[in-house]
């Protein structure tokens, strides 16, 4: 009896390690908050890695969204994260490397097919370091439904004005919700509202910069009016949007009974899939015809190397292939909506994905106002503009008091150098 | 040693061996409550007393408290949570209990037919996973896909409906009453026990003397099942103010809309792990924990020393 249970004892400690040490095998995982991408990891990006790396053996392991920064923070703390992290663009991924959780990558081959524009999101604020490989960026937008535009007979709007119009008539049709969002997840009513719309108002990269600077403040008109807007979404919301969640928004959308749904370019691999008519997408419209577009095109993801993780160079194999123009074209057609940041053209099939990669030859663009510097402190600028975003469209605040109150927790901690 | 020897022979009542056993018993529990219950309580409540002073750990006494209590948002994130879950524990007080007792009473009635699937019916939920509950509710209730509007509809009452989980003044009564609804089972079965327990004598004796019905519930057993509602409150004080599953799968870890459902237990998930973009602050967390704990701590000491000693208790 002690026999065989010694013989058990001595097979699972010593021998197992040892077999799997036989097997020469590097294993490299990667931490992601992107859960709906887990089949297209699995079925197309890792087999072609794999197909060239026989020896690494790479495993997708992604979590919740909103679950992954403090997860992925608190494994790293623990060193049980796993090898690859990937990264949220600006100051997330810049608090984690300040702590020396992510590995410098500035001599990683292959990190020289991106250009400064595309690393900012992931380098320090002295433009020395990046650490993380750019990966995606995601426009913002409106996709709508073709048929449901034809029924009601109404044209792509092209200014604020003529989107209202679009959506009085979809609503005296009575067939279709006018717009299909909720504001119970609040995100929704800042990232596809607020930060959606907003560009247009503070004039992208020229109002962001201007409120990191400290020259212009929330409460400005141009950072109040496009909340003056979202509550004029109100009246063409669905019944009850108030307690309508993001997965409930989407599924209005996809089973055709809502006709715009205010987007980000991440939605489209998903609605592919669900939806059987067919969709086309705008940009958020300008106030007046002729006027300059700007259009949210925010840099998303990037994939950093953990600075614990015992397969350094196995790691860096992999994050070189997916700095490589291979894995951007892979990438940017199994996963139509993150837009490639690699300076190499990627030709993308899917006709969706290049209507909104159409919008930056005519438009500005700019990343969330919220992520870079002023997204750094306590109270969080991006959970407050959730908070006001979703109480001025449920009409539990005005415009002028969404503006005040950010401005008031911005104000709390920020001072913008002089 | 020659010495000791003729003691022993003197005495000669054999020396008590030393009973192992129960130590070797009781350890595996008292280890693993140790490990899992009381260190991490400990080590919480040490965690209170620092935070990150450049970089380091440092020990800064009660300033993370000063810093709860003075800073304007945190003070006022920290008292709509306490406010919040005040609200969260009278709700439980003023419904789950008295329907439980209700329940209690109608089930220990003799003669009630089908009285065990009426008692196993009404447990159930308790036994219930809160993420199911919560996802159940959140579909019954949903404007879009649910049944609540449609069964409204039937008796004619659709013009009441709203999106009660949406709206700032009505979610954290429905939060709370989603949590009656899963949670009535416990003082069901306690006062359940409890009017089992009273004598059959006593009610005869009422009887005899013209005590019956309503009056024999008021005057007889409600006096001697006292004690077993003061338990029970106790319970609904300490599992309220640690309340965190139910709301964060209904209502998310930001307790929207607008913070109107969010309760100590999901500002402290927020602090000590962080949520989105807001990152985690753990010595902070810490410091609403400790609040927590006293606060149940408190709670609990009133009812042990103040309430229990007056209540009188019964013999048979």
């Amino acid at each position: 009896m002690t026999r065989i249970l010694k013989g058990m004892l001595f097979a699972t400690t010593v021998l197992a390690p040892a077999g799997m040490a036989m097997a020469q095998e590097t294993q490299l995982t990667i931490e992601s908050w992107r859960n709906d991408d887990l089949p297209i990891w699995q079925e197309k990006i890792i087999p072609a890695f794999e197909a060239k790396h026989p020896d690494i053996k790479v495993t997708f392991a992604p979590m919740a969204p909103t679950e992954y920064n403090s997860a992925v923070n608190a494994k790293l703390e623990a060193g049980t994260a796993g090898d690859l992290i990937t990264c949220r663009p600006f100051d997330l991924s810049l608090a984690m490397f300040e702590k020396g959780q992510l590995a410098p990558l500035n001599d990683l081959e292959g990190m020289e097919n991106f250009s400064d524009v595309a690393k900012s999101a992931w380098t320090t604020d002295d433009g020395q370091t990046t650490f993380c490989v750019p990966v995606a960026s995601v426009i913002h937008g409106f996709i709508y439904n073709k048929a449901a535009f034809e029924e009601v007979g109404v044209e792509v709007p092209k200014t604020e004005e003529e989107f209202f119009a679009v959506l009085e008539k979809i609503k005296e049709g009575g067939n279709y919700i006018p717009m299909a969002m909720g504001t119970k997840d609040q995100w929704e009513a800042a990232t596809m509202g607020y930060y959606n719309i907003g560009p247009n108002y503070w004039k992208g990269e020229e109002g962001r910069k201007a409120l990191i600077a400290g020259t212009q403040k929330l409460t400005d008109s141009q950072w109040v009016a496009p909340y003056a807007t979202l509550a004029k979404w109100k009246d063409y919301l669905g019944d009850g949007f108030e307690a309508q969640t993001y997965p409930d928004s989407q599924n209005l959308f996809t089973l055709g009974r809502a006709a715009i749904y205010p987007a980000g370019s991440w939605e489209i691999a998903p609605f592919k899939s669900q939806a059987d008519f067919e969709m086309g997408a705008f940009p958020p419209p300008v106030k007046a015809e002729g006027d300059k577009c700007y259009i949210s095109d925010h840099n998303d993801i990037g994939i950093g190397l953990n600075a614990d993780s015992d397969n350094k160079e196995a790691a860096k194999t992999f994050l070189s292939w997916v700095a490589s123009p291979e894995f951007a074209e892979l990438y940017a057609n199994s996963a139509p909506g993150f837009f490639s940041l690699n300076s190499t053209p990627v030709k993308m099939e899917d006709e969706l994905a290049q209507e909104f990669v159409s919008w930056r030859e005519n438009c500005e663009t700019t990343i969330r106002p919220s992520a870079a510097i002023v997204g750094r402190g306590d109270p969080n600028l991006d959970l407050e503009m959730w908070r006001t975003s979703a109480n001025v469209i449920n009409g539990t605040m005005t415009p002028e008091q969404a503006g005040e109150e950010t401005q008031k927790g911005l104000d709390s901690w920020y001072k913008p150098k002089q | 040693m020659s010495q000791s020897d003729i003691i022993e022979t003197e005495t000669a009542t054999p020396k008590r061996p030393v009973r192992w056993h129960i130590a070797v018993f009781l350890a595996p529990a008292f280890v693993v409550y140790t490990a899992v219950m009381i260190l991490p309580l400990i080590e919480t409540l040490r965690l209170s007393l620092f935070n990150v002073v450049g970089g380091e750990l440092a020990f800064v006494g009660l300033a993370n408290f000063a810093q709860l209590f003075g800073d304007p948002r945190l003070a006022a994130d920290f008292w709509n949570a306490f406010s919040n879950n005040t609200i969260f524990f009278l709700i439980h007080m003023a419904v789950q209990n008295p329907i439980g007792i209700a329940l209690a009473a109608m089930l220990s009635l003799p003669g009630l037919r089908v009285a065990a699937f009426y008692r196993s019916a009404i447990f159930v939920p308790t036994l219930l996973s809160f993420v199911i509950v919560g996802f159940i509710w959140k579909l019954i209730l949903s404007p879009i896909w649910g049944i609540a509007p449609n069964l409204m509809d039937l008796v004619g009452l659709k013009s009441f409906f709203g999106p009660w989980l949406g709206k700032p003044e009505s979610a954290l009564i429905t939060v709370s009453l989603i949590s009656v609804w899963q949670y009535v089972g416990i003082p069901m079965m306690l006062i359940y026990a409890a009017l089992l327990n009273i004598p059959d004598e006593v009610l005869e004796a009422a009887e005899i003397d013209g005590i019956t019905g309503w009056s024999q519930f008021w005057k007889i057993k409600l006096p001697l099942i006292l004690p077993s509602i003061g338990i029970i409150s106790v319970l609904t004080f300490v599992g309220n103010f640690n309340a965190f599953d139910l709301i964060y799968t209904v209502q998310g870890a930001l307790g929207g809309p607008d913070g109107s459902t969010d309760i100590l237990g999901t500002l402290l998930y927020r602090t000590f792990f962080g949520f989105q973009n807001q990152m985690g602050n753990p010595p902070m967390g810490a410091t609403i924990a400790t609040v927590m704990f006293l606060i149940i701590l408190a709670g609990v000491s009133l009812y042990l020393f103040v309430i229990q000693r007056r209540i009188r208790r019964y013999q048979f």
